[in-house]
Formats: structure tokens, C-alpha cells, sequence
């Protein structure tokens, strides 16, 4: 056989995977290892996407997207945050944020450019990085301060081949919340060195410690940045696959043609159903972020009550941790922690070298649940 | 905003504690203690009880209890319209709830006994023969669904993966 693609071949498989088979093969496993929702997509999301199949809405859109859908995302963003997106023309309805993300690497991008990445993140965004012919550029950033991205070590890293800073906030797996003022500065970077911005705003909703800022509403950064976002953290719809990308029209002008002949269209029923959770589901979404703001004040009171140094976590639905204190690598402490009790948590160094020394744990789980799993993890770490 | 947290947490969960409260909404315990403690004399938390799936009961233990909603038609009194019927009715125990409602009748009644002679007999005896009152129409529950904002149906389960990215 020919060689494959090396750049496929040379990307790990996610080191999420064995976990996930270890854990399937026991029962009451409490499992914190989960990146979606416990919630199930609010009734009247699903009674949409029904009514779009009994429509017999099965068919193909336009490659953007429903104008409708288009129209309300717009809508929501120029409320909200007070960016400005024409519908026809910088808006694009995507298979996910994933997709989103994979486009707009694949249109900034030149082969070897480099992206200057936060360490650690998002399992996708160094793979994603190399699979569209760049180069992934591990920004380092600590537990000691919240995770925070740090301009002059975001500065330090560009080089002449950098293109784009790739960034997430509230971030996956440590639900840090970049302040407006970092993103300001990071902003004022990709100005100095004329970089693009690809800011994954998925988790926007979850914000608990005050307003999200979209990197797109700082002055200077609307034209460089591509936003991401989505409607499957907020609205609990991992499972549709819809989210959308905003962009300046020449790039989201190319990234709809690649979206053109990969993907043609998001799910047609999907982007029905997305609708409706845009026009109606407010109320849905603020019970749940105040659902999730509960737990996740109990759980990490709970975790530092076990002894476990854990980061304020101000967006998303995670926990991240330090078990450094008792010797073990993430790797050792996350699979002994489900061997001996039952509780997945997620190792930290499968997001980068910097997530090592930390778990993730999501608290999108059941608050009994929540409460056993500390008491497992207290057991675990009393007798090690 | 945030006292309102308190009691939307007490809808949901009637056990949780003021100390869990307290780190739920970031607020001091003993001012959440105090709120509860006001909202309790006040009268505005009236009690703390159980949401129980009937029909479930029955299966587990084999205790029976019917429930009907009867619709109540009342010639309202001068003064003090429907309101001295009303509380009539509500004296009764196996009377669940009364409601004024607007449309065909006056009184909605969630009424509850071991069966359903025991319920038609309350309402020829007791109910039917209020003053003032002048017909009523009682309808079976068969099966509940939904009660008190619990669905009493078969919960969708977690179907998410153990480990996800």
C-alpha cells in the first residue's frame, strides 16, 4: 500500500479514547468525563425539529444556511454584543462549531503558517491547525492565575510565520474566562503583526462571573476575527450539529465555498429546530446557566474541601483541578481514580503539556451525583 | 434577583438546606437562613412535602387512590360571591385543591379517595348538596403524566458518552 497522508498519521489518537473504554466496560461509573449537557434539548426545540420533519423540511438549504436562521443569529449577536454581521454574505450556518473551526483554518491558512494556540485547550485545535497545513504554536498558560493568556507571552511566540491567534473563552477543559482587558491586548497584538483572529465562542452563554465580551465587539477586531458559535452547550443540542461562523464577507465568502462542496449544508431539520431555540428558548437557557452556576459553586467548594487546589472556573461546565499534590501524573490519577472508584474525570495533559497535573471534571451531572462523585474522589485521595 | 434564587432552588428541591442554598447563590447563610425563616411565618412557604406518582404507589404497595376533577357550577352569593362555597369545599380533607376558574363552570376541585364509589359518594352526599351549589360534573383521572411540574413519565435516560472531548 502507498503511504498515507503524514500529517494524519502523525496526530495522536485523542487520549480520551481509552478512558472511554475502560469506563464502558463498568457499571455505576459517575462519570465527570463528559463534554456536553446533562439536560436534554428543551421541549420546545424538539417539538420544532419534529414539526420541520412532519413539514417534511428533509431536504437540502441554500449552502449558508436557512435565511431565517441566519437572520435571527445576526439578530442575536448585533443585540447582544452589538456586532454587526450581514446575514447574506458573513454568516454561515455550520455543521458545528468543529466544522466552523475546520473552515476557517483552512481558509487563513498557508502551508506552514503558524497559529499561536493556548496550552492548554480545546483537544481539536492543534489537530485541526495541522490538518489545514499550519503549524500549532503552544502558548503556555497557568493554574496559579486562572489560566490567564498573558499578551507578552502570546507576543513572545509570534514569529513571522504566525497568521492567526486560535483562542476559546469560556474555555474548554478549564472554564477560564479571558477578561476584556487580555482580550483587548490580544487584540492590539494581532493589529501590531497584522495576525487574524479565530475566537471559538461556544460556551458564551455559560458565563458566570459577568458579561461575556466577543472578541469581535473590541475595537480593531471585527475585521481580523472569525467568530465561531453554536447552539450546543447554551441550548443543549451537542447532538444536531449547528453552529455558525461570522466573518468579514471575503472570508467567510471562501469559507462558504469550501462549506459549498464538503458539507453542502447543515442538517436541514437542525437548522429548523436552531431556529426556534433562538426565537423562544431564552428562558430555557437561563434556567439551565443558572442550573449549571449551582453546581458548579457546590462542586469546586467541594473539590477544595478534599483538598484539591481547583481555579475559579467563570464559564463553560468545568472543573480543572490540581492533583499534583499527590504525586501521580493526570494520566495515573484519572485512570486509578476509575479503576478503584468509578468516577471518569478526563487527564489534563491530553489538552497540552500545560494541562498536566490537573483533571478535567464537568458538572453538568446531577447534583446527587455530583455529591457521590466527591465523596469517591475524597475515599480515592485518603488512601493514596 | 438573588432571593428570588432561594425560593426557585426550595420549588425544585424542598430538602435543600440553607447551607446549600448558601453556596449555590454565594450568599450568607444566615441571611438565607433568615429569609426562609420570614417566608415560613409570613405564609408564603406553606409547607415541605413529597411529589408522589400515585399510580406508582399502587404497583409497589398496592394502595389505591382515585382522584377526579370535578367541575363545580355555583350561583354566587350576594356579598361574598363564590368565596364562602369555596371554603366550604376546601374544609373537606379528600378535597386536594380548588380552584375559581373561568369558562362553562365556576369551582375546578382535585378530590382524592380509595375509590371511585368513595369519590361519587362524597359528591352526591357532601358536595352536591352545598347550598348554592347547582351541578357538578366529576371526571376520573385515568393516568397522570405530569403532576406538580414532576413528569411522571418514564425519564430519556442519559444517553451521553462516559468520556466525550
Amino acid at each position: 500500500m502507498r503511504p498515507l497522508n503524514p500529517v494524519v498519521a502523525a496526530c495522536p489518537p485523542s487520549g480520551i479514547r481509552r478512558f472511554f473504554d475502560i469506563a464502558a466496560s463498568m457499571e455505576d461509573v459517575i462519570s465527570l468525563g463528559v463534554g456536553e449537557p446533562d439536560y436534554v434539548t428543551p421541549w420546545r426545540v424538539r417539538e420544532a425539529g419534529i414539526a420541520a420533519l412532519e413539514r417534511g423540511l428533509t431536504t437540502y438549504t441554500s449552502n449558508a444556511g436557512l435565511l431565517e436562521l441566519r437572520d435571527a443569529i445576526c439578530e442575536d449577536l448585533d443585540r447582544r454584543y452589538g456586532v454587526s454581521y450581514q446575514p447574506a454574505g458573513e454568516c454561515l450556518v455550520t455543521s458545528g462549531v468543529s466544522e466552523g473551526l475546520d473552515l476557517a483554518l483552512r481558509v487563513l491558512l498557508e502551508p506552514g503558517d503558524e497559529v499561536l494556540v493556548p496550552d492548554p485547550c480545546y483537544v481539536a485545535y492543534g489537530p485541526c491547525v495541522a490538518f489545514a497545513g499550519g503549524t500549532p504554536v503552544y502558548v503556555a498558560t497557568s493554574s496559579a492565575d486562572g489560566f490567564r493568556l498573558h499578551a507578552g507571552a502570546v507576543e513572545a511566540a509570534v514569529t513571522p510565520r504566525t497568521k492567526a491567534i486560535l483562542i476559546g473563552s469560556p474555555a474548554n477543559p478549564t472554564g477560564a474566562v479571558q477578561s476584556r482587558e487580555d482580550l483587548a491586548a490580544l487584540t492590539g497584538i494581532a493589529v501590531r503583526h497584522d495576525l487574524y483572529l479565530i475566537s471559538d465562542e461556544i460556551y458564551e452563554r455559560l458565563s458566570y462571573t459577568g458579561p461575556h465580551t466577543c472578541l469581535a465587539s473590541l475595537p480593531g477586531a471585527r475585521d481580523r476575527t472569525v467568530l465561531l458559535g453554536g447552539f450546543s452547550k447554551a441550548h443543549a443540542m451537542t447532538g444536531w450539529r449547528v453552529g455558525f461562523l461570522c466573518a468579514p464577507a471575503p472570508v467567510a465568502e471562501l469559507a462558504g465555498r469550501i462549506h459549498q462542496y464538503t458539507m453542502l449544508c447543515a442538517s436541514h431539520m437542525s437548522q429548523a429546530a436552531a431556529v426556534e431555540a433562538l426565537l423562544g428558548g431564552e428562558g430555557d437557557v437561563r434556567l439551565m446557566v443558572a442550573d449549571y452556576d449551582r453546581r458548579r459553586r457546590v462542586f469546586v467548594k467541594g473539590l477544595r474541601e478534599i483538598g484539591l487546589d481547583c481555579p475559579e472556573p467563570g464559564g463553560a461546565f468545568y472543573a480543572f483541578p490540581s492533583i499534583a499534590g499527590t504525586g501521580m501524573s493526570s494520566q495515573d490519577f484519572a485512570e486509578q481514580l476509575l479503576l478503584a472508584e468509578h468516577v471518569a474525570v478526563v487527564p489534563g495533559d491530553v489538552f497540552g503539556p500545560s494541562g498536566e497535573g490537573h483533571v478535567r471534571c464537568c458538572y453538568a451531572t446531577a447534583l446527587p451525583q455530583l455529591e457521590e462523585a466527591l465523596t469517591r474522589m475524597d475515599r480515592f485521595l485518603r488512601t493514596r | 434577583m438573588v432571593v428570588r434564587e432561594i425560593i426557585d432552588i426550595l420549588i425544585q428541591d424542598g430538602r435543600a438546606t440553607p447551607e446549600r442554598i448558601a453556596v449555590m447563590t454565594g450568599l450568607d447563610v444566615a441571611a438565607v437562613r433568615e429569609q426562609i425563616a420570614a417566608w415560613e411565618r409570613g405564609g408564603v412557604i406553606r409547607r415541605y412535602k413529597a411529589v408522589v406518582d400515585l399510580d406508582r404507589l399502587r404497583e409497589v404497595t398496592g394502595a389505591e387512590v382515585v382522584t377526579a376533577l370535578i367541575d363545580v357550577s355555583v350561583s354566587p352569593e350576594r356579598g361574598a360571591g363564590f368565596d364562602s362555597v369555596a371554603a366550604r369545599i376546601a374544609q373537606f380533607p379528600e378535597v386536594r385543591s380548588v380552584h375559581l376558574v373561568s369558562g362553562g363552570q365556576d369551582l375546578r376541585c382535585a378530590v382524592t379517595g380509595s375509590s371511585m364509589h368513595e369519590i361519587g359518594d362524597f359528591v352526591a352526599r357532601k358536595l352536591a348538596t352545598i347550598d348554592r351549589v347547582t351541578a357538578t360534573a366529576t371526571h376520573f383521572v385515568m393516568k397522570a403524566y405530569k403532576d406538580d411540574g414532576e413528569l411522571l413519565i418514564e425519564p430519556a435516560g442519559d444517553h451521553r458518552l462516559t468520556v466525550a472531548p
